[in-house]
């Protein structure tokens, strides 16, 4: 069983590069269960058909500690088994906390079967506390990819959440596998994030290109490839999965000072605007 | 003032008033404890470790020796991995410890720290051990603090080496040192070789001998608890406490287990016995049969006292589902069982229990608190209280005369020397409760009725 976690900065469209990957991983043949770790819920709308998951946490709070596996998990598209952690309402209580109860719970409730060919985590933003990292504690995800783009900003976060990654990855073992690149049509994206990931010493595992398809099915509830799977951005994705599925190279990166970073920024691209 | 519970009772799903537990580090202290040269140390701010020390001290009447990480609002919000590491290399240093056993508090639970990765990064001094288990106090009780830092053991030293070391592992549960000093005193006479663990007699009744010893005689061995994969079977005593402790040497090692009933009355007490001699082969010796009749004796000639008396029996699970045995053995009639911890099994066990007596209108709760049965009592009262120091403020407000057993016991002396398992246990408690009844009957009845002989 692969165990993957999915970081990136807020927005950049984490939770639907996941799905949209994951549903290219289905096609394949793979099981799979997909934890969502944003308050949010949203992690798995696409495989879903819609928002209608009732979370872990929610679960727990209204029935109490004795549930069952069913209550929280449920089927979606190629298959796939999808839980969503939930959390608080904004500005209240311990996100962090609620992920940590979510995820000993399903491992409790025995959501871990042993057929499973992956677990994907989708965690919300930046490793911004303890709760965060739980997924990639204690031997659970061994793997991570950091969704980013050619924007500062998106980097400045990837950079950051690389840190996170070192800290983690002498004692428990995780590595990152690579970044993707969704991109916002920045000049000279691909050459940047290319040089970016070389720096970290980690690889941009694929570029996905923007398409509006993606926001088309999005609109529909559903991930590119079951929208329409003849068009080229579900194959974008089926390559996505293909990559991920055969990647070979797992690092401790090396994250960049604040110096570095905004330097390769200045050598790639936005000095020809 | 102590009368204020109202007589109507109106359901409660958050709410918890005098609640019938203390928290997880509680139990992960105690349980610490009874491992030989162990310090326990509390992995949150220094009130916790205050607390759960004070908790324990002042039910044991003896120092209950831990050490902290000392949070601030620095460790809240840097996570409390540095603290840790500075605590475990200061406490090797001053303290000197044979090994450390870690457990969480609710701030580090919800930090999120990593105790495992902390752990697995520093510099433990050769020779010595550090291990740990998450409690956060915001699950279960410390019922659950206590197996789980039993676990917390096992997941650390334990180890298969392939030669058997023909023992047998008892699991006595979260019982006092008087429990487990009798516990292996029915082993040692059943001729079964084994390790209980964790064991903490000679800690936490440890003799005074003039001078302070941090670490004195008593404790489950390291070596000892490393052995555990190496047991033929494990015997846990209380399925409620020893369930996951014994499944996980199962899963991890192969070591089978039995699950029994803490040895508190006659039946349980014969089941355990029962099982030290299908291990061993040896007859119980005279001595226990002999201790056996007496025990049968006693009940013949106190049953009028007892026979059909209604009692409240309240605290953990496994020692509550054992006096609940006991009162039945008596005669009694347990009108209310209830403890605080939150397992269902609980409701199940004593339910069986009391349907396999026949008792039929009991109030059975896992999850309930001192509020509920002091409302349960003012709508339907019953003879006797049977449980912990909380359950004072009922009796007194009720006039209910109240038996103290199990845990905490806060306010009376001795109860810890003496055990509630075996024959001598029940001997020592029928002897309580049949005094308290009929000290009762002699300072209520009319004097025209007042009885010399009885």
């Amino acid at each position: 069983m692969r165990q993957v976690a999915i970081y990136g900065k807020g927005g950049i469209g984490k939770s639907t590069t996941t799905q949209n990957l994951n549903a290219g991983l289905g096609e394949m043949g793979k099981k799979i269960m997909i934890v969502g770790c944003d308050p949010k819920a949203d992690s798995t709308r696409l495989i879903l058909g819609g928002l209608a998951q009732q979370t872990v946490l929610d679960t727990l709070r209204e029935e109490g500690d004795d549930i069952e596996l069913d209550l929280v998990m449920k089927t979606g598209f190629a298959g796939i088994k999808c839980v969503e952690s939930g959390g608080p309402e904004p500005g209240v209580g311990c996100a962090g906390r609620g992920i940590i109860t979510s995820i000993s719970l399903l491992e409790r409730l025995g959501a871990y079967e042993a057929d499973l060919d992956y677990v994907f985590y989708d965690v919300l933003g930046d490793v911004v506390c303890g709760g965060f990292a739980m997924p990639i504690r204690e031997g659970k995800a061994r793997e991570i990819y950091i969704v980013c783009s050619g924007e500062m900003m998106a980097m400045y976060a990837a950079n950051n959440i690389c840190k996170g990654i070192t800290k983690f990855a002498n004692t428990g073992g995780v590595r990152l596998g690579g970044l993707i690149c969704n991109s916002r049509k920045v000049d000279g994206e691909a050459e940047l994030v290319s040089a970016f990931a070389k720096e970290l010493g980690t690889q941009m595992i694929h570029f996905v290109p923007r398409d509006n398809m993606v926001q088309r099915a999005e609109i529909n509830k559903k991930t590119v490839i079951e929208y329409d799977p003849t068009c080229n951005q579900a194959n974008e994705y089926r390559e996505l999965a293909r990559k991920i599925d055969s990647n070979d190279m797992f690092v401790i990166p090396k994250p960049l000072s604040q110096e570095r970073l905004e330097e390769i920024l200045l050598e790639h691209g936005i000095l020809d605007m | 003032m102590l009368d204020l519970t109202p007589k109507t009772m109106t359901e409660r799903k958050a709410l918890r008033i005098n609640p019938c537990k203390t928290c997880q580090p509680v139990g992960a202290m105690y349980a610490a404890l009874g491992v030989h040269k162990c310090l326990p140390h509390s992995h949150g701010s220094q009130g916790c470790a205050s607390y759960h020390r004070t908790y324990l001290s002042r039910h044991f009447k003896e120092p209950a020796m831990a050490s902290t990480s000392s949070f601030t609002e620095g460790a809240s919000v840097f996570g409390g991995g540095g603290n840790l590491k500075t605590a475990v290399r200061n406490v090797f240093d001053i303290y000197n410890p044979d090994i450390i056993a870690v457990h969480t508090t609710c701030l580090s639970e919800t930090i999120g720290d990593d105790v495992g990765a902390c752990i697995a990064d520093m510099d433990i001094p050769e020779g010595k051990y550090v291990v740990h288990t998450n409690t956060p106090s915001y699950v279960g009780s410390h019922i659950n603090g206590f197996y789980n830092m039993m676990q917390g053991f096992i997941n650390y030293l334990t180890v298969s080496t392939g030669t058997p070391n023909g023992k047998t592992a008892i699991f006595p549960g979260f019982v006092n040192p008087g429990d487990m000093r009798e516990i292996k005193r029915l082993a040692g006479l059943m001729k079964v070789p084994f390790i209980l663990f964790p064991d903490t007699s000679g800690v936490m009744d440890a003799p005074m001998v003039g001078r302070f010893e941090m670490y004195p005689k008593g404790g489950t061995t390291i070596n000892e608890i490393r052995s555990l994969g190496d047991c033929t079977e494990v015997l846990a005593l209380g399925p409620m406490t020893n369930t996951e402790p014994a499944e996980l040497l199962k899963k991890k090692f192969k070591v089978p287990f039995t699950l029994l009933p803490l040895p508190i009355g006659i039946e349980a007490t014969d089941r355990f016995l029962m099982e030290l001699s299908r291990i061993s082969k040896a007859d119980v010796p005279y001595e226990l049969e002999e201790q056996r009749g007496q025990l049968v004796d006693i009940l013949l000639d106190s049953h009028q006292y007892t026979y059909q008396k209604t009692v409240a029996i309240y605290g953990d699970p496994d020692i509550v589902t054992g006096l609940t045995s006991l009162c039945l053995e008596m005669g009694m009639v347990p009108k209310y069982v209830i403890t605080g911890t939150p397992m269902e099994e609980f409701t199940k066990e004593v339910t069986a229990l009391l349907e396999r007596y026949g008792v039929t209108g009991a109030v059975v709760k896992a999850n309930s608190d001192l509020f509920e049965l002091h409302q349960l009592i003012k709508n339907e009262p019953v003879d006797l209280l049977l449980g912990g120091s909380y359950g004072k403020a009922i009796a007194k407000a009720e006039n209910i005369p109240l038996v103290r057993a199990g845990f905490p016991i806060l306010d009376r002396y001795v109860h810890s020397y003496l055990p509630l398992v075996g024959y001598t246990g029940m001997i020592r408690i029928v002897e309580r409760i049949t005094n308290t009844l009929m000290d009762r009957q002699d300072a209520t009845c009319a004097d025209e009725d007042l009885e010399t002989v009885m």
